[in-house]
């Protein structure tokens, strides 16, 4: 197993980026891992994508960001390109291909910087020193694993569980944490929502579930491939 | 209680005091030691003064007492008070530093009703620095930066600040403008000033002054000036609101 | 997180949360604060949290209100803080330089954005040169740059009791990915560090130790006389450099004989630490230097950590040379002076490693 994972997940601001990263970050803290979330945050309030960086670790954690990701989770095209300057040639790169068009932004999401931001356009140009590749390009990635997760969140629990179906994913995909510690992160998080309305824990861990066994096959390769190898 | 006598809350060390012969400042002083003697309110008042002619103040009481910046009297009062709320916070100072450089923090002071007194000593000029024009230069008043008489067409009207006040301060509030040339009804504004701060509520007492060095007057110039010219600009008097 | 006593506990939060629990813990009384970002949060918890333990808040009309109310607090006795960033922090020059000539004990945490101006909200480390030297007068004040959560809870409760204990000003200096990235660090009671109360005293009206202990009724900022301020100054300077032997805190790795010192601070330091552990690992002869104080800056530390590194470095910094300056001066010759400035901008462990030559 490697002992660091570099994870990006990118989105359009109001699909939930944020709730997803912190939930991987804060398992892995309940996991006692050694993990690190940082939102990427801007001057904008609304519109833009959202990109948040989650790193999880035997050992400590040096930067905060990171020049080439081990994963990246794209939740829309736009944000697909965004991502591309951290996308190298051994990249997981795990979207979705129900292309989705981008949702209208989340009324709670406006104004709270913090917890769920949402970047400006012009963010992915500020950052690190790359050249970023053109954005027409198709990146050159190790792997790429589709999930049709909008359009299975739409017809099969509730479109806005659409990003723990990516979470389930990811988690799949890494195995970095046990789903059943990502659960209870989500439990911890929304347990005053999930009392309210028992649908929404359903819900939420159905989507779960949903994600990580799509990628079954995909996250066994990951698995036994040796850590810095091709996938 | 003779006018003439020194208040009890004065620091007879530091006297006789530093400010110009003819100067206002001293009665303004005066003024608001009678007040804090009549309230016996002299061990529980921290008074700080602006930078200006009024830094002289710095040692001028026996209470606790100190210098600030240009401008920044009233935030350092605001903060004493809201940390320590038993003191009563005094800030002195003049109009360059309330109405110019300073005047966001006595509008934002007002608007939140921060129980402070704010005492402002208005001359008409910039004193200390050497006579330059002030928000409260009268038009057509020579100064060092309006030589030829201040023109309203080029820098705007002379300020009036408790009738700016008054649109944004809490009815509980206080506002008034007194006079150096009537000293007993001055320290009356100022004991009210002091009161409201015990209710609770933002004080704000305007003192029209005189400044002989820079106006380039004499005693009876300088009197006429204040009693004349200021005075038919700037209305004394508690300013309702 | 099982190792924990009954005054502990381990939390997963962004870093302006650990500022407002430092505070609290700490027993800061009153923040005056104005929005800015990246520290905004330090207000939105503190605010939350303040009324439940006694404290108190206000949001002031700008960072000059905010610095000069921290002074009114401090000089009736009560432990008071802000926070700030980029154009916050030059407003709050005027208050830190009037703390510096009163010695009032305010403590203001920097989380610096990018400048010049407005720039970006995000990150740099371009507030150095800012925060240790940015006002009128000799830089008497103590500046503390954090390299990780744990740091910044230690060091923001530390910055009310060093404040307090010498009397200057202390800032402490973080930056917008510590601001808002989560991750993990024990928070703790600061009983449980053998760290008392925050020594406040009153300080306007309280005892004056220069005068028998009779009450400090009058506290003056103008002199007319040059010589007047010059003998003022002269103990100003005296008591900052006593206060320096205890206040200065670095971080050192390495051994003699090794062929490069590689120096950062803050968040930087993190990565670079990480660099240097894995290329001496790797059997590779370099060090690794970290300031945390940056006023004072650890001299005689950084003398012989140079020393021990062939009188070479490399300066690693998210700004053009604001650390290397110091750095510059602190090692009077120098056989080679590398750098790798990034003003505004990450730096990897990765970047780090590749500009390593030896």
């Amino acid at each position: 197993m490697r002992h660091l994972w570099k994870i990006m997940a990118a989105g359009e601001g109001g699909q939930g980026v944020q709730a997803l990263a912190e939930t991987l970050a804060l398992a892995a803290y309940r996991a006692e891992r050694q993990a690190l979330y940082i939102p990427n945050f801007g001057i904008e309030q609304r519109g833009g994508v959202s990109l948040a960086m989650v790193q999880i670790s035997d050992r400590e954690i040096g930067s905060p960001k990171f020049l080439t990701a081990d994963l990246v989770a794209a939740l829309s095209p736009r944000s697909l390109e965004r991502c591309d300057r951290y996308i190298g040639s051994e990249t997981i790169v795990l979207y979705d291909n129900s292309l989705m068009e981008a949702p209208a932004v989340a009324d709670e999401v406006v104004g709270l910087q913090s917890y769920d931001t949402i970047a400006p356009d012009a963010f992915a140009e500020r950052t690190g020193y790359r050249e970023g590749r053109s954005a027409a390009k198709r990146p050159v990635a190790g792997k790429f694993v589709a999930v049709p997760a909008a359009d299975q969140a739409r017809k099969m629990l509730h479109p806005r569980v659409f990003n723990m179906i990516i979470l389930g994913a990811i988690t799949g995909l890494t195995r970095v944490i046990d789903l059943a510690l990502i659960k209870e992160a989500l439990e911890v998080k929304l347990n005053r929502r999930f009392e309210a309305d028992p649908r929404l824990r359903d819900h939420n861990f159905r989507a779960l579930e949903l994600g990580y066994e799509q990628v079954r096959e995909a996250g066994e390769a990951v698995a036994a491939a040796p850590p810095g190898g091709r996938l | 209680m003779s006018e003439l006598s020194m208040p009890l809350s004065w620091n007879r060390e530091s006297k006789p005091h530093r400010f110009c012969p003819g100067c206002g400042h001293g009665l303004v002083l005066k003024a608001l030691g009678l007040a804090v003697d009549e309230l016996r309110l002299a061990d529980r008042v921290t008074f700080a003064c602006d930078i200006g002619c009024s830094l002289l103040a710095w040692d001028f009481f026996n209470f606790p007492s100190m210098q600030t910046h240009h401008g920044r009297t009233i935030p350092v009062m605001v903060g004493l008070k809201r940390a320590v709320p038993e003191r009563i916070a005094v800030a002195y100072l003049g109009d360059g530093g309330g109405y110019a450089i300073g005047l966001q923090h006595l509008v934002s002071s007002a608007l939140r009703d921060d129980p402070v007194t704010v005492i402002l000593v208005n001359n008409t000029v910039y004193a200390m620095t050497g006579g330059q024009m002030a928000p409260t230069t009268l038009i057509n008043q020579k100064t060092e930066t309006s030589p030829f008489g201040r023109d309203s067409g080029e820098t705007g009207t002379p300020f009036r600040g408790p009738e700016v006040l008054s649109a944004v301060v809490s009815s509980e509030a206080y506002l008034a403008r007194g006079t150096v040339a009537q000293v007993l009804k001055l320290k009356k504004m100022i004991q009210k000033g002091l009161e409201t701060q015990m209710n609770g509520h933002f004080a704000f007492v305007e003192a029209l002054s005189t400044c002989p060095t820079n106006w380039r007057t004499n005693a009876a110039a300088t009197w006429s000036f204040l009693e004349q010219d200021m005075g038919d600009y700037y209305r004394t008097g508690e300013i309702s609101h | 997180m099982s190792n924990l006593t009954d005054l502990e506990r381990s939390a997963f939060m962004t870093g302006n949360e650990v500022v407002a629990q430092a505070a609290l813990a700490a027993g800061a009384e009153y923040m005056f604060g104005y929005p800015i970002t990246p520290q905004n949060e330090i207000m939105h918890y503190w605010r939350r949290l303040a009324p439940g333990h006694g404290r108190g808040f206000l949001q002031t009309e700008d960072e000059l209100s905010a610095g000069f109310a921290l002074l009114g607090a401090v000089i009736g006795g009560k432990a008071a803080f802000s926070a700030t960033a980029g154009p916050g922090t030059i407003l709050f020059q005027e208050s830190l330089s009037m703390a510096e000539m009163m010695r009032l004990p305010v403590v203001v945490v920097v989380q610096q954005r990018g400048g010049p101006s407005t720039a970006t909200v995000i990150y740099s480390q371009q507030e150095v040169t800012l925060t240790t030297f940015g006002g009128n007068g000799e830089g008497l004040r103590f500046v503390y740059s954090t390299s990780s959560h744990q740091e910044l809870y230690n060091y923001t409760i530390k910055a009310f009791h060093q404040a307090w204990r010498f009397r200057f000003p202390t800032l402490v200096l973080g930056d917008g990915y510590q601001a808002k990235m989560r991750e993990a660090l024990t928070l703790y009671e600061p009983a449980s560090n053998g760290l008392g109360p925050i020594p406040v005293k009153p300080i306007l009206g309280g005892a004056d130790l220069a005068n028998d202990g009779k009450p400090l009724l009058h506290m003056r900022n103008a002199f007319s006389v040059e010589e007047e301020l010059a003998e003022l100054l002269r103990d100003q300077i005296k008591a900052y450099e006593l206060a320096t032997e205890e206040i200065v805190e670095f971080e050192f790795v390495g051994e003699p004989e090794a062929a490069l010192l590689v120096v950062a601070h803050g968040i930087v330091g993190r990565a670079a630490r990480y660099a240097v552990a894995e290329l001496r690992a790797a059997g590779k002869k370099v060090n690794f230097f970290r300031p945390i104080t940056l006023r004072p800056f650890p001299e005689k530390a950084f003398q012989n950590a140079l020393e021990d590194s062939g009188r070479s470095v490399l300066v690693v910094e998210s700004a053009a040379g604001q650390l290397g300056r110091m750095v510059r001066l602190a090692a009077g010759s120098i056989e080679r002076f590398d750098t790798l400035y990034r003003p505004g901008v990450g730096i990897t462990m990765e970047e780090i490693k590749e500009a390593i030559h030896l």
